[in-house]
């Protein structure tokens, strides 16, 4: 079998059997990638001069033997251009590696050069709003890979990667993961490091694995999970081996099926599917109730208030002064900053940073925002309250499977609903992740989505490979 | 609420964007939309309701204050559109 088509513990696993090397297997996916990229997208830059890749040499001591992780535009990367997909950022190469990327090296990781696609700042659903065009759907090339992440979900199911980071504000990781048919899973906020993730939303963000199976994804976040002194809001906790909980079987496990989320708005062809997966998981021993999360429908609105006011603020520091794009010839400052932020940020970039000044501005602030992190603090207490009694939460990733490109670019409210299911792990700061669950009759790919308790990383994993270990969803690959 | 035009004009101005007429109009349109929808949170009881700005019970993070290696000023000034010696370069600020 050719070796782009493995996961990365089997590429580990060929290097420790002497059948291939880390050099190798970098050449093997820079042949996929030029061979089959032209039709996806899901990478950006390529055309430009490849940088040189950080040396992964033979490495058969560390943990990920020299094996390649392709990382979203918006990770810092020493030496290699970070640009967010936003003219904004044009040029930009940071002067030093986010913690993440530290952790990858340190455990013998090479870094792809190349960076993944992404909407512009993280800031859609559909990977449509980049400044280097959407990203295709590796099952079908007239659909949207999904967003922010749609380049590294993409890159991993047309395998031009072995895995990848993403990062998840409001369902970025999962919801495209959901899309091309792999495994997207956002740890709980705090765990992962956001040093260098260009910031969208500071309460909400986090960076995550998005791979081929489950037991990659536990691999991939044993290495980047942890404390760091350059984060204050990650936490100091033990991060245990993601690995050892899998396989262990889910007898007697409580799962919760929220009402809410099987309702009006949801696809009746994912309902269907998303129900034999429940079923699935009950022949595997879990017990399942329906239950109710009732602030659900408030999930959308708060998120929207939260994350815009968090993203005007945070994008403040896009200025053309320090770094990226400048205008040409400015008058003066206030010039210089109007005229640089106009012509270079994107319609949804302008969007939601107006969005998030308004709703912070004066006269505004109490009506919106400070209600806003009120009814946060209610879709907090739904969860705490299920998890008192069940041990995770099962629901569908998205309403829908991929839509098609340019279906829902002009109605930015309709783009917004499309992330239904997945913002409130997002308010709640819960682990969730989205493992294939089947295809709909047009061949596209479905998620199921896994919630648990803060830091119980391990309960998503554990029933996500058991469904998945039982299910053949994710040996498929689109036919490129 | 209604949002008028010279509410746009006045939050790009807070928010440091210039918009072209097209967008002034586009703009106030979709965002009369998403605030029509975000008013759904009106109907959400929230009487003795405490906010959540952050969602870990973590507070006040300290840390030993040892010195360490830190960006250089070279390296720093790397990305910058214009540089003036050790310094970011900006259109003059005070006439």
């Amino acid at each position: 079998m050719e070796l782009y088509k493995l996961t990365a513990r089997e590429l580990i696993e060929k290097i420790d059997k002497k059948e291939s090397n880390a050099g190798e297997i970098i050449s093997c996916l820079g042949k996929r990638i030029k061979e089959v990229d032209p039709k996806i997208n899901a990478y950006v830059r390529l055309s430009e001069p490849e940088p040189s890749i950080s040396a992964p040499g033979p490495q058969p001591s560390t943990p990920l033997r020299g094996v390649p992780v392709s990382i979203k535009d918006n990770i810092c990367t020493q030496g290699y251009k970070t640009e967010c997909s936003s003219k904004i950022l044009e040029g930009f190469t940071p002067p030093y590696d986010a913690t993440v990327i530290t952790k990858l090296k340190n455990a013998g990781a090479a870094i792809l050069p190349f960076k993944t696609n992404m909407d512009e700042f993280a800031f859609g659903s559909s990977t449509e709003n980049s400044c280097f065009g959407p990203t295709r759907n590796p099952w079908s090339l007239e659909a949207v890979a999904g967003g922010s992440s749609g380049g590294s979900a993409a890159a991993v199911a047309a395998d031009e990667a072995a895995w990848a980071l993403g990062s998840d504000t409001g369902g970025s990781i999962r919801q495209p993961a959901s899309f091309c048919g792999v495994v997207g899973l956002k740890p709980t906020y705090g765990r992962v490091s956001r040093y260098g993730l260009i910031a969208f939303a500071s309460s909400l963000d986090q960076i995550g694995p998005i791979t081929k199976d489950v037991a990659d994804s536990a691999s991939l976040l044993n290495v980047i999970a942890g404390y760091d002194h350059f984060d204050s809001t990650s936490i100091d906790k033990e991060v245990p081996d993601y690995t050892k909980v899998l396989g262990s079987g889910i007898k007697g496990i409580k799962i919760a099926l929220p009402e809410e989320y099987f309702v009006e708005g949801l696809d009746p062809e994912v309902k269907s599917i998303v129900e034999e997966a429940v079923d699935k998981l009950k022949s595997l021993g879990a017990e399942d109730k329906t239950v109710s999360l009732p602030h659900t429908q408030y999930s959308i609105p708060v998120y929207y208030i939260v994350a815009t006011a968090e993203a005007s603020s945070n994008l403040a520091r896009f200025d053309g002064v320090q770094y990226g794009h400048r205008c040409a010839k400015p008058q003066n400052l206030i010039q210089m900053y109007n005229k640089t932020r106009g012509e270079s940020f994107g319609q949804e970039a302008k969007r939601r940073i107006m969005l998030g000044t308004f709703v912070l501005s004066h006269g505004y602030y109490d009506a919106y925002y400070l209600r806003a992190l009120k009814v946060r603090t209610l879709i907090k207490n739904d969860f705490e309250k299920l998890f008192s009694e069940f041990d995770c939460v099962v629901t569908p990733t998205s309403p829908t499977a991929a839509f098609r490109i340019g279906e829902k670019i002009r109605d930015p409210l309709k783009m917004y609903l499309s992330d239904i299911y997945t913002i409130s792990a997002n308010l709640a700061g819960l682990p969730a992740i989205s493992v294939p669950c089947g295809f709909t009759k047009n061949g596209l790919p479905v998620g199921l989505q896994i919630l648990a308790k803060p830091f119980d990383e391990e309960m998503i994993l554990k029933v996500a490979h058991a469904y998945e270990q039982a299910t053949p969803w994710h040996k498929m690959k689109p036919k490129l | 609420m209604a949002i008028t035009k010279d509410t746009i004009k006045h939050v790009a101005h807070l928010a440091r964007i210039d918009l072209a007429p097209n967008e002034l109009e586009t703009l106030s349109a979709q965002l009369q939309d998403i605030l029509d929808f975000i008013d759904k949170l009106k109907q959400a009881d929230i009487k003795d309701v405490l906010p959540t700005s952050h969602i870990l019970p973590v507070s006040n993070v300290m840390r030993d204050d040892l010195p360490r290696e830190s960006l250089l000023s070279e390296k720093a000034l790397e990305n910058a559109p214009q540089r003036k010696g050790s310094f970011f370069g900006v259109p003059k600020v005070i006439e």
